[in-house]
């Protein structure tokens, strides 16, 4: 202990965290523990809500879909995204602060609105309806997971974008002319030089989108279906529907280490935290 | 592989150099502004020669290695290496070195996967990569540092290792794009005598771009001067220094005393009243009746003399008012204003025997007719 008070010395400058650690400690760490301590039995000390979480049937099953959903919307987004925030760094300071508007239009539209326009769009006889009607097929989005995907990508863009903005063009282009002029195909050069820089970047979006994804709560519950629900919708079932605390707060602990264990990984991955801390300022309202 | 591929150890014999020659033939690289980067310009680069396209910036002399390189691509004209026309070769199908002001070290690789990276590019064996990396470390002194990566290094070893990888390859030539821009003084002149040292033992040509006249001087076996996207004067250090051709030169290359002359002809100048002789075979060929014509002379020709009494027969003079004495270390200099009107400043460098000068004295300025030079513009 004396070495470990020792590195925590008092200093004055951390009086300046005072006020976030109490609010954090009120507005999460309190719930937090709270729904741990539902979790395990609230003093019984139980597994058992644990237990049902693999044995019940549906946690399972709507974990995995998910997962699969999150991975989509991620892929989606990062695939969307790279050429996107590729394109940011290579245009002049106006089209750059064009293509940032553009990106987080999303943001700066009320829940709501977004959600019911993406209804509009996607219901039937809705655009999207008529347009694949064209080629004769009958296709409606609304009410599915693809759906979902879909206006979840839209949310979600600006998290993969702006990591990946902040990455790439931290990447000195003159490495792609001197790999150039050491005998590298232009493409090459992008594979071998280019991509390598970015990974930082890439795996910041790639783990910010995915774990947002897995809580998205909004979006599944007005365009998906209840057959098809996700965790965020089965957690708000337990806990407005069946009252069922503890097991709503086991299904949150498994998500919550879920996540964790994704973050610290991608940390592990190369010093993506803090690319992590800039967007996460931004945190969408679309969370539960 | 080609006769140019790169050797280590033994210095090569001046007589079986393996360099390639680079032949601009009327390059010109228009961006469609006021005047084109690059205007006509034609230049032979002998095999192995050390060539310093030498300018001040925007005179077009890092947009012509661009287009050696092939980063650019020409508006009109063709550049040949060896003879063969390489035009419209994309920059990784030329087979050049190329070095950076920034280094432009691949920061996620180590030294020694930066130095193999041309090489594995080149789909060569790995023992032979690493025989090849391991020797050209040890020419460039860098032995040991394998396995750093370029931010764990400093500056000058940065330069080393990009040196090294631009090298490795036997390249056709070496490209340097202000290479030691980013270093301070007293590393400049280390890697100076490393790229010279380097040049002699590879013997393949280098094509060396700065701004800066004394690097130039230093390093090159031929300096192409260029001013506003044309060569202003193409030749050894000592010609370009010695015998301008223009003002410009003059100016350029070492500090210079400038008087802008009223009349110029074959025997005489004519500087504010001043009747100046003249030797023919220090007039620049450009100087033309009734054009523009300056006479410059060097600080270190020029002489002071307490008056017009004392300045020998064969030399030119004009009054002067010191302003100034600088110590430079192994020498010191007087700052003068020349001529009635005191509006031509010029330099002298002082020998012992001047050191008793006082500021705001005057004297007179003499340098020998054959030290001064007369030049267009």
């Amino acid at each position: 202990m004396p070495g470990l008070l020792r590195r925590l010395r008092p200093r004055p400058q951390w009086l300046l965290l005072v006020p976030a650690l109490t609010l954090l400690a009120w507005i999460l760490l309190v719930p937090l523990g709270n729904s741990f301590l539902r979790s395990v039995g609230n003093g019984d000390w139980t597994l058992r809500h644990y237990e049902s979480l693999f044995t019940d049937g549906v946690t399972m099953r709507v974990l995995v879909r998910t997962a699969l959903t999150a991975a989509a919307v991620t892929v989606i987004a990062f695939l969307l995204g790279y050429p996107y925030a590729y394109l940011m760094t290579r245009v002049g300071p106006r089209m750059r602060g064009v293509l940032l508007i553009i990106v987080l239009i999303p943001f700066w539209t009320s829940v709501m609105a977004r959600n019911y326009a993406w209804i509009v769009i996607l219901q039937r006889n809705g655009p999207v309806h008529s347009f694949f009607e064209l080629f004769g097929l009958d296709v409606v989005l609304y009410g599915t997971v693809a759906g979902v995907t879909v206006a979840m990508s839209q949310v979600l863009l600006p998290f993969m974008v702006l990591p990946l903005f902040s990455a790439l063009s931290g990447i000195d282009r003159r490495l792609l002319l001197a790999a150039r002029g050491l005998g590298s195909h232009p493409l090459v050069a992008f594979w071998k030089i280019y991509w390598p820089l970015s990974r930082a970047g890439v795996v910041a979006g790639l783990i910010l989108v995915f774990t947002l994804s897995l809580g998205f709560y909004v979006t599944p519950a007005l365009l998906g279906s209840p057959q098809q629900s996700l965790v965020a919708q089965l957690l708000g079932q337990r806990t407005t529907l069946l009252l069922d605390f503890s097991g709503a707060g086991a299904l949150g602990m498994l998500v919550l280490v879920v996540t964790l264990v994704l973050v610290a990984w991608a940390n592990r991955l190369g010093g993506t935290i803090s690319a992590i801390g800039v967007v996460a300022a931004a945190r969408t309202k679309d969370q539960p | 592989m080609s006769a140019s591929t790169f050797r280590t150890a033994e210095p090569v014999p001046a007589s079986t150099r393996a360099g390639t020659q680079i032949r601009l033939s009327n390059v010109t690289k228009d961006y469609g502004l006021t005047h084109p980067a690059v205007d006509d310009v034609s230049l032979t680069i002998e095999p192995g020669e050390f060539m310093t396209l030498l300018g001040p910036s925007g005179s077009g002399k890092t947009t012509t290695l661009n287009l050696i390189a092939g980063f650019e691509t020409l508006t009109t004209g063709a550049i040949s290496f060896d003879g063969v026309d390489v035009s419209r070769l994309p920059p990784h199908k030329r087979n050049l070195g190329m070095l950076f002001q920034n280094y432009a070290l691949f920061p996620h690789m180590t030294v020694a996967q930066n130095v193999a990276y041309p090489l594995r590019e080149r789909r060569m064996s790995k023992p032979d990569i690493a025989r090849k990396v391991a020797e050209v470390l040890e020419l460039v002194q860098l032995t040991g540092r394998d396995g750093h990566y370029p931010a764990q290094l400093s500056g000058g070893q940065q330069q080393r290792v990009a040196l090294a990888r631009a090298i490795v390859f036997g390249p056709t030539a070496l490209l340097l794009d202000e290479p030691l821009g980013a270093l301070d003084r007293n590393l400049r002149a280390t890697l100076q005598l490393e790229i010279r040292r380097i040049h002699r033992e590879v013997g393949s040509t280098f094509v060396f771009v700065t701004h800066d006249q004394e690097e130039a001087m230093n390093l090159s076996d031929r300096i192409a001067l260029f001013n506003d996207g044309r060569i202003e004067q193409l030749g050894r250090p000592e010609a370009l220094y010695r015998s301008p051709e223009t003002l410009f030169t003059a100016r350029f290359l070492g500090d210079s005393t400038v008087f802008t002359l009223s009349q110029a002809t074959g025997t005489t100048a004519v500087w504010e009243g001043e009747v100046w002789s003249v030797d023919s075979r220090t007039v620049s060929g450009l100087v033309r009746e009734g054009r523009p014509a300056a006479l410059v002379v060097r600080p270190e020709d020029v002489r002071i003399a307490a008056d017009r009494d004392a300045v020998p027969p064969d030399a030119n003079c004009a009054a002067a008012i010191v302003r100034d004495i600088e110590y430079m270390g192994a020498y010191r200099t007087a700052m003068l204003s020349l001529g009635g009107a005191g509006n031509v400043m010029g330099r002298a460098r002082l020998d012992a025997l001047e050191s008793d000068l006082r500021i705001g004295q005057p004297v007179v300025a003499w340098w020998r007719v054959d030290r001064q030079r007369v030049v267009a513009g």
